[in-house]
């Protein structure tokens, strides 16, 4: 979603910089910067949560919407090798989000003591919370 | 000759935002988890903690060096070819390298999602 603003605007701003330097007072660029920015944030809060290989192809799916957005409020023409990539796009995220989502901990615990002790406080409770959500992949194992 | 030059700066935004991801994801396992730690210590701890950490710099020296690399690619090759062949062997760059360096168990489910994701970014933005 926010990747699509950014596209957007990135392509307005485009436009716009081809006459003028000034452009980035130009409001389509600030309002493009400050997407970008919320995309970045919100991206590094997923990572946070979960492995990389499920937040990257869950982030394409913003390739999806940028598509039905562009076929329904632009009216553009969507052909029907882009449908077969929406559909697999919208499969593989389908497929992942179905999956054992989230960390997996064996190997990362190993990782986190290197940081701050006073974080393990705060890591008994992070894991015992996790511990709590996923107790279905833990059945599964 | 021109078509070496552009897979070869198609490698390089692979190999740089690989390294930028999987940097950036190190970084952000090391913060731990943003919303607990915001809840505790507040945003600001959160945002330093995030900014201080040297693999969250590293992997943003290696994302804007992919981002340079797109624009010489730009440079030498058509944008049809240089988004599609990126986008979609960075996707499968990053699972091997996921694998590899952040040790995530990558199962067959994820393989599969990833190959989809691949084929259906290099469809869309071709």
């Amino acid at each position: 979603m926010l990747s699509h603003g950014m596209k957007q605007t990135g392509g307005i701003s485009l436009n716009h910089l081809q006459g003028v330097i000034f452009a980035i007072l130009n409001p389509w660029v600030a309002i493009g910067i400050l997407l970008l920015l919320a995309f970045f944030a919100t991206y590094m809060t997923a990572l946070s949560w979960a492995d990389l290989t499920y937040v990257l192809p869950a982030t394409s799916f913003g390739y999806v919407l940028l598509a039905l957005v562009a076929k329904f409020l632009l009216h553009e023409q969507v052909s029907p090798m882009r449908w077969l990539g929406i559909a697999l796009i919208t499969g593989g995220v389908g497929f992942i989000a179905g999956g054992p989502s989230l960390t997996e901990h064996p190997h990362s615990s190993t990782e986190i003591p290197a940081g701050s002790s006073p974080r393990e406080s705060g890591e008994g409770v992070l894991r015992a919370k996790n511990a709590g959500v996923e107790t279905p992949t833990s059945v599964e194992r | 000759m021109k078509q070496i030059y552009t897979w070869s700066a198609i490698l390089a935004i692979v190999f740089a935002s690989v390294v930028g991801d999987v940097l950036l994801a190190r970084a952000m396992k090391q913060v731990g988890d943003v919303g607990d730690l915001r809840r505790r210590a507040g945003l600001g701890v959160v945002i330093l903690r995030t900014l201080g950490n040297g693999n969250f710099l590293l992997g943003v020296v290696a994302m804007a060096a992919a981002f340079f690399s797109l624009l010489f690619a730009l440079s030498w090759g058509d944008v049809s070819l240089v988004a599609p062949a990126a986008a979609s062997l960075t996707f499968i760059g990053n699972a091997v390298a996921a694998k590899i360096f952040l040790h995530e168990r990558v199962d067959q489910r994820r393989w599969i999602a990833v190959v989809l994701v691949a084929a259906g970014v290099a469809l869309l933005a071709g």
